[in-house]
C-alpha cells in the first residue's frame, strides 16, 4: 500500500506548526504561532474537561441535549470563539496595511492573502450566522410560547454542521493553509488550474456543509413560527423579533441553495475536472458571480434582520413605551425580505451588462433604502416621549443610531452604478459593509447579550464595564473604518497589500488605533462576564424580568426550565406580559398541572459533526477511503436509527407544580421595584412597571 | 442617574473627537483621481456622488440631530418632559416615515438612470455625446486594447502598431475606446481620473470609452485581487499632447517587437520589473513594444475559446505555465464568436 493511498494528499510539509522550524522568519513565526495557539487552546481545553472530571457534564448537558436554549447558548459560544480569531486576523491586518506604505509589510503577501479571506469566512459564516441562529434558538419559542423547536433533532444536528464548516476552517489554520481568493472564493483564480488546493478545498466543504445546516435552520424557525405559536397569537400579536425571525428563516430557505449549488459546481470542477468556471471549454466565471450574490445579498438581511428585531425589542423596552408604528416594522420587514432577492447584480455593475439593467438593479437597491429608513424613524418614535434608560444596550442603541445611518448613507451611494464603478472593489466598500456589519449586526448581538444573558443564567451583566466596552466598541468601530471611506474613495483597493500614496498614511494610522481599541473591546466583553461573575450574587434576577419586559420570555424564571411554561400560555395581545403587568394582574397560574413530554437527549448532533467533519477533510486531502467511510457511517447511522421509535422523557405534573409555585413564592416574597432601581441589587427581577403610571 | 450623565459625556467627547479626526481626502496627491477627474466621464461621476449625498443628507440629518435631542429630552431622570407610554401610531407621521423616503430614491432613481445611460462604458464618445455632456472632442479616436496579466496592465494599439506594458499614454481631447480581456485570472481595469472600473475576463471582451480633456497622470489599477503580486498591478495613465503621443508612438515603434515568443514571456506571473528582466531588457519603468500582428488582441481572446482543453501549462497565470508549451491561436477567429 501506497502512502498516498492512506493519507491523500497530506504530507509532513502541510503541517503548518512546523513552518517556523524549517524556515524561521517572522512570517513563519505567525502563521505556526497561530497553529500553535490553537492546537495548545483545545489541548489546554481538553486537558481541563479530564482534570475537573467535566467530560460527563459536557456530553450529558451540553453536546446531546436537544433543549433549544442551551443550543441558542452554544451557537453564541461557538461565535465568540470564532470571533476571537476573526479580531485577532483583524488587528493582524491592519498593522499589515499601516506598515505597507510602499510595500514591505511584515509578513508575506501570500499570508496577508489567507488572512482577508480566513477572516471574511470566518466573521460572515461562523460568528455572524452562529450569532444570529443562536438569538433566534434561544427566543423564538420563548417568545411564542412554546416549548421547543418544530424539530428539535435537526435543530441539533443543524448546530452539528455549523460546527463542521468552524472545525474545517480551524483544522486548515495547522494544516496546509486556507484559500486566498477572499470570502467569496471567485473562480478561475479559486480553481484548480490556478489554485490546486488545498485551500479552495476547505473553502468549498466548510460553506457547503455548514450551508446545509443553515437552510435546516430555516426550515425549523419558520415552522416552529408558523405551527407552534401559543392559543391567541396571530400573526399580528408576535413579537417584533419573531417577525424578523420569521423573515430571516424564509431568506435563509432560499438564499442557501444558490450557495451551496455554487460551492458543489465549484467542488466538481476541481475534483472532477468539470468546466463551469474555468477559463477553457466554455466555463464562466460570471455564473459564479450570479449564483454567489444570489446567495450574498440576502445573506446580509439574513444577519441585520434579526439584529432589527433585538433593536425592536430593547428600544420599546428601555423607554418603556409601546413600540411605534408595530405594523410599519413587519411591513417594512417583509418588503425588505423580499426586495433583497432582487438586487444581487448591485455586486457587480462592473461586469459589463447593459445600462438598462444597471439601472433596474440599482434602482431596486435604492428602494431596499426606503423600508430600512423608515425602520430608524420608527424606533426614534418608540424613543420620543418614552423615559429612556442609557443602559448598555441603549448605549448600543445610540451607537448603532448614529454609525448604521452612515453605513446606509454609503449604501445609497453604492446603489448610483455611475458611482459605483469609481468605489467598487475599494477601500469603500470595505468601510461600508464593517459599518454595517459592526454597529448593525454586531452591536444588535452585543446589546441583545445584555437583555437576555440574565435570563439565560440568572444575573445581570454588570452596567458599569458594559458601557464602558460599549463605548469602546463605538469609538474603535470609528476610528478604525470610517478613514476608509476616505482612502476608498482615493482609489486603494480592497485586499491590497501595499499603497504608494503617502496621504494614505494618516488615514492607515488613525485605523491602526481604532484595530488596538475595537481589539480592547473585544476584551472588555469578557472583563464585563468576569465581574458580573464576581458579583453574580448582588447581580442575581432570579425571578426573570430584570427590564420591565413586555414580551413572554419575561414571564418565565431566569434561568427558565427545560419545559420553558408549566402550561402554554394563552395570548390576547401584542407584549402580553407588559399588558398583564399594566392592569396589575401578571403571572396567571395554572389551573391545573399536566404531565410534559420532552424529547430525550441524541447524539445524532454529534455523528453528523463527526462524520460531516470527516468527510470534508477527506474529500479536501483526497484521502478517499475516509471520504467513504464518513459518508457510509452517516447513512448508516440514520438508517438504523429510523427502526426506532424517537425516546421522550417525561416531566411529571407534580415536579412541573413544585417548580413553578416555588417561583411564584419567591415572587410574592419579593417586593417589585421601579426602574430606579435597574441597576441596584434590590432588582431580583420582579418589575414595578412603570407603563401602569399612564395607562 | 450619575452613570448614565458619565455615558453622555463620553458619547459626546467621542463625537467631537471623531470629526476632527475625520477630515476629507487630502490634496497631497498629485495625480488625478476620482476626486480631481481629467475627463468628462469621471467629472459626471463625481457630480453624481455630490448630489447623492445632498439628496441623502434629506432622509439622515433628521436621525444626527433628532436621535442626540430625542434621547436627551426624554431621559428618565427628566420628569418634565411628556411621557406616552401607549401612544403607538399617527397617520400623518406615517405619511412622512415611507413618503420622504420614497420621494428621495424616486429622484435618485432618475438620476442614476440618466446617468448610467448617458456615460455607459461601452457607448463610444461622438458628437451627439460630447454635446449631451458640453465637452470638445479634437481628433479621431484611439483605439486601445487591454490585457491583463500577472501583474500588469499590456495595452494594445492595434492601429498604431506599437505596445505597452506598465504605462498607458492617450492623446487629450481624443476619444479612447478600450477592449479589455485578461490573459489569466479574472480583473478589474480602473483608471478613476479617467472614469471608473469594468471587468476583464479571460475569454471575454469588455469595453470602456474614455477621453482626457487636460493633460495630467492618473493610475490604471487592477482592483480584483489576483495573487500576491496584486498590489503593483499599477501603471500611470499619461493623458499627452498630440504631439507627444505621436512621439511616443514613434518611441514605440523603434523597440522591439511584441512577437509571439515575447508574449509568452511576458505572459508569466510577475510585475513589470520582473518582465523586463525575462525579456532580457536592461533599465527600469515601463516597456514599449512594436507590435507585428495587429491581431493580438483577438488571438489572446480566442486562447479560451478554441473548443479545446486548455492545460494549466498553457495559461498565463497558473503555478505550472510554461512559457514554450504556451501558443496562442494563429487567428483572431474565437473572439468574433461571442462579444460579451
Ligand atoms: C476588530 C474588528 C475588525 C477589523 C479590525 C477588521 C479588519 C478587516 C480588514 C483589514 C479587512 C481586509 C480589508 C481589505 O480587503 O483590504 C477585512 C475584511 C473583511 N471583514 Fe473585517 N474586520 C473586523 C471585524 C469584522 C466583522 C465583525 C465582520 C463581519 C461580521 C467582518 C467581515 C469582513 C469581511 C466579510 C471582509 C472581506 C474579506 C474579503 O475581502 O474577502 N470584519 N476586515
Ligand atoms: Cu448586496
Amino acid at each position: 500500500m501506497e502512502m498516498t493511498d492512506i493519507f491523500g494528499r497530506l504530507s509532513w510539509a502541510d503541517l503548518v506548526l512546523l513552518d517556523v522550524f524549517r524556515s524561521p522568519s517572522v512570517d513563519t513565526a505567525v502563521s505556526s504561532g497561530a497553529a500553535w495557539i490553537m492546537v495548545l487552546g483545545a489541548a489546554a481545553v481538553l486537558v481541563w474537561l479530564t482534570v475537573a472530571g467535566r467530560w460527563g457534564w459536557l456530553w450529558r448537558d451540553w453536546l446531546t441535549t436537544v433543549d433549544h436554549k442551551k443550543i441558542g447558548i452554544m451557537y453564541i459560544t461557538l461565535g465568540f470563539i470564532m470571533m476571537a480569531r476573526g479580531i485577532a486576523e483583524g488587528v493582524v491586518m491592519r498593522s499589515y496595511q499601516a506598515t505597507a506604505y510602499q510595500g514591505g509589510a511584515f509578513l508575506s503577501e501570500e499570508h496577508w492573502a489567507e488572512l482577508f479571506s480566513t477572516h471574511g469566512t470566518v466573521m460572515i459564516f461562523f460568528v455572524a450566522m452562529p450569532f444570529i441562529t443562536g438569538f433566534m434558538n434561544y427566543l423564538i419559542p420563548l417568545q411564542i410560547g412554546a416549548r421547543d423547536m418544530a424539530f428539535p433533532v435537526l435543530n441539533q444536528i443543524s448546530l452539528g454542521l455549523t460546527g463542521t464548516g468552524a472545525a474545517l476552517v480551524m483544522i486548515s489554520l495547522a494544516l496546509g493553509g486556507f484559500e486566498t481568493g477572499g470570502w467569496t472564493a471567485y473562480p478561475p483564480f479559486t480553481g484548480a488550474d490556478f489554485d490546486p488546493g488545498p485551500g479552495p478545498d476547505y473553502w468549498v466543504w466548510s460553506i457547503v456543509l455548514s450551508g446545509f445546516g443553515s437552510m435546516f435552520s430555516g426550515l425549523n424557525f419558520a415552522v416552529t413560527i408558523y405551527k407552534m405559536r401559543a392559543p391567541g397569537m396571530d400573526y399580528l400579536k408576535m413579537p417584533v423579533f419573531c417577525w424578523t425571525a420569521l423573515c430571516t428563516s424564509i431568506l435563509l430557505i432560499f438564499a442557501l441553495p444558490p450557495l451551496t449549488v455554487a460551492g458543489l459546481m465549484q467542488a466538481l470542477d476541481r475534483l472532477l475536472g468539470f468546466h463551469f468556471f474555468t477559463n477553457d471549454l466554455g466555463g464562466n466565471m460570471m455564473n459564479y458571480a450570479n449564483l454567489f450574490w444570489m446567495f450574498g445579498h440576502p445573506e446580509v438581511y439574513i444577519l441585520i434582520l434579526p439584529a432589527y428585531g433585538i433593536f425592536s425589542e430593547l428600544t420599546a423596552t428601555f423607554a418603556a413605551k409601546r413600540l411605534y408604528g408595530y405594523r410599519s416594522l413587519v411591513m417594512a420587514t417583509m418588503s425588505i425580505a423580499v426586495i433583497s432577492f432582487g438586487v444581487w447584480l448591485h455586486h457587480f455593475f462592473t461586469m459589463g451588462q447593459s445600462p438598462s439593467i444597471n439601472a433596474a438593479f440599482g434602482i431596486a437597491t435604492a428602494i431596499i433604502a426606503v423600508p430600512t429608513g423608515v425602520k430608524v424613524y420608527v424606533w426614534m418614535a418608540t424613543l420620543w416621549r418614552g423615559r429612556i434608560r442609557m443602559t448598555t444596550p441603549m448605549v448600543y442603541m445610540t451607537g448603532f443610531f448614529i454609525l448604521f445611518t452612515i453605513g446606509g448613507f454609503s449604501g445609497i451611494i453604492l446603489a448610483n452604478p455611475a458611482i459605483n464603478w469609481q468605489v467598487h472593489n475599494t477601500q469603500f466598500i470595505v468601510a461600508h459593509f464593517h459599518n454595517v456589519l459592526l454597529p448593525g449586526l454586531i452591536f444588535g448581538i452585543f446589546a441583545g447579550i445584555h437583555i437576555w444573558f440574565p435570563k439565560a443564567y440568572g444575573f445581570r451583566l454588570h452596567e458599569r464595564a458594559g458601557t464602558i466596552t460599549a463605548i469602546l466598541w463605538i469609538v474603535g468601530f470609528a476610528m478604525t473604518f470610517l478613514p476608509l471611506y476616505a482612502v476608498g474613495l482615493l482609489g486603494y483597493p480592497r485586499r491590497s497589500a501595499a499603497f504608494d500614496d503617502p496621504a494614505f498614511l494618516p488615514y492607515m494610522y488613525v485605523s491602526l488605533t481604532g484595530a488596538f481599541i475595537l481589539l480592547a473591546a473585544f476584551c472588555g466583553l469578557f472583563v464585563t462576564l468576569w465581574i458580573s461573575i464576581r458579583n453574580r450574587d448582588s447581580l442575581a434576577v432570579p425571578l426573570g424580568d430584570p427590564w420591565d419586559g413586555r414580551t413572554l420570555e419575561w414571564a418565565t424564571p431566569s434561568p427558565p426550565p427545560p419545559w420553558n411554561f408549566p402550561v402554554i400560555p394563552q395570548v390576547s395581545s401584542l407584549d402580553a406580559f407588559a399588558k398583564e403587568k399594566a392592569e396589575g394582574k401578571p403571572y396567571v397560574q395554572p389551573a391545573e398541572y399536566r404531565d410534559i413530554e420532552l424529547p430525550a437527549p441524541t447524539s445524532a448532533g454529534m455523528v453528523v459533526m463527526v462524520s460531516t467533519t470527516a468527510l470534508g477533510f477527506a474529500l479536501t486531502w483526497w484521502i478517499w477511503w475516509l471520504a467513504a467511510a464518513a459518508a457510509f457511517g452517516l447513512v448508516a447511522y440514520f438508517f438504523v436509527r429510523s427502526f426506532f421509535e424517537y425516546p421522550h422523557i417525561v416531566i411529571p405534573a407534580i415536579e412541573v407544580q413544585r417548580v413553578n409555585e416555588a417561583w411564584i413564592e419567591a415572587l410574592h416574597l419579593c417586593t417589585p421595584v421601579n426602574r430606579d432601581h435597574e441597576d441596584d441589587p434590590r432588582n431580583r427581577g420582579h418589575a414595578a412597571t412603570d407603563m401602569a403610571i399612564a395607562s | 442617574m450619575r452613570q448614565s450623565e458619565h455615558t453622555w459625556f463620553a458619547l459626546f467627547a467621542f463625537t467631537v473627537l471623531a470629526a476632527a479626526i475625520y477630515t476629507p481626502a487630502s490634496a497631497a496627491t498629485h495625480s488625478a483621481d476620482f476626486m480631481r477627474p481629467l475627463g468628462p466621464i469621471a467629472d459626471m461621476q463625481r457630480t453624481e456622488l455630490f448630489w447623492a449625498t445632498v439628496i441623502v443628507m434629506v432622509a439622515i440629518l433628521p436621525v444626527f440631530v433628532g436621535v442626540p435631542w430625542i434621547l436627551w429630552r426624554y431621559r428618565r431622570s427628566n420628569d418634565k418632559s411628556e411621557y406616552a407610554p401607549a401612544w403607538h401610531f399617527d397617520t400623518k407621521l406615517e405619511l412622512v416615515m415611507w413618503g420622504v423616503p420614497a420621494a428621495i430614491v424616486v429622484a435618485f432613481g432618475i438620476w442614476l438612470t440618466q446617468a448610467v445611460f448617458r456615460i455607459d462604458p461601452y457607448r463610444t464618445i461622438d458628437a451627439e455625446m460630447a454635446e449631451g455632456m458640453n465637452f470638445e472632442i479634437d481628433g479621431p479616436p484611439v483605439v486601445v486594447d487591454v490585457v491583463g496579466l500577472d501583474w500588469k496592465w499590456l495595452f494594445i494599439y492595434p492601429d498604431e502598431g506599437v505596445a505597452s506594458v506598465g504605462e498607458m499614454v492617450i492623446p487629450v481631447g481624443r476619444p479612447v475606446s478600450m477592449r479589455l480581456t485578461t490573459d489569466t485570472v479574472m480583473q478589474s481595469f480602473m483608471a478613476q481620473g479617467l472614469a471608473g472600473q469594468i471587468y476583464a475576463m479571460p475569454g471575454m471582451v469588455t469595453r470602456l470609452n474614455v477621453l482626457a480633456e487636460r493633460e495630467g497622470t492618473t493610475v490604471a489599477e487592477n482592483t480584483q485581487y489576483n495573487g500576491t503580486g496584486f498590489a503593483s498591478q499599477r501603471a500611470p495613465a499619461r493623458a499627452v499632447t498630440d504631439a507627444e503621443f505621436s512621439a511616443w508612438i514613434d518611441t514605440a515603434r523603434a523597440a522591439p517587437p511584441l512577437d509571439d515568443e515575447t508574449y509568452a514571456q511576458l505572459a508569466k506571473s510577475g510585475d513589470v520589473a520582473a518582465a523586463r528582466r525575462d525579456l532580457g531588457r536592461t533599465g527600469s519603468g515601463p516597456l514599449a513594444f512594436a507590435l507585428p500582428d495587429p491581431m493580438l488582441f483577438g488571438r489572446i481572446v480566442g486562447r479560451y475559446r478554441t473548443g479545446a482543453p486548455v492545460p494549466p501549462e498553457q495559461q498565463p497565470g497558473s503555478h505550472s505555465y510554461d512559457p514554450e508549451a504556451a501558443r496562442l491561436p494563429a487567428t483572431d477567429k474565437g473572439m468574433s464568436d461571442g462579444n460579451d
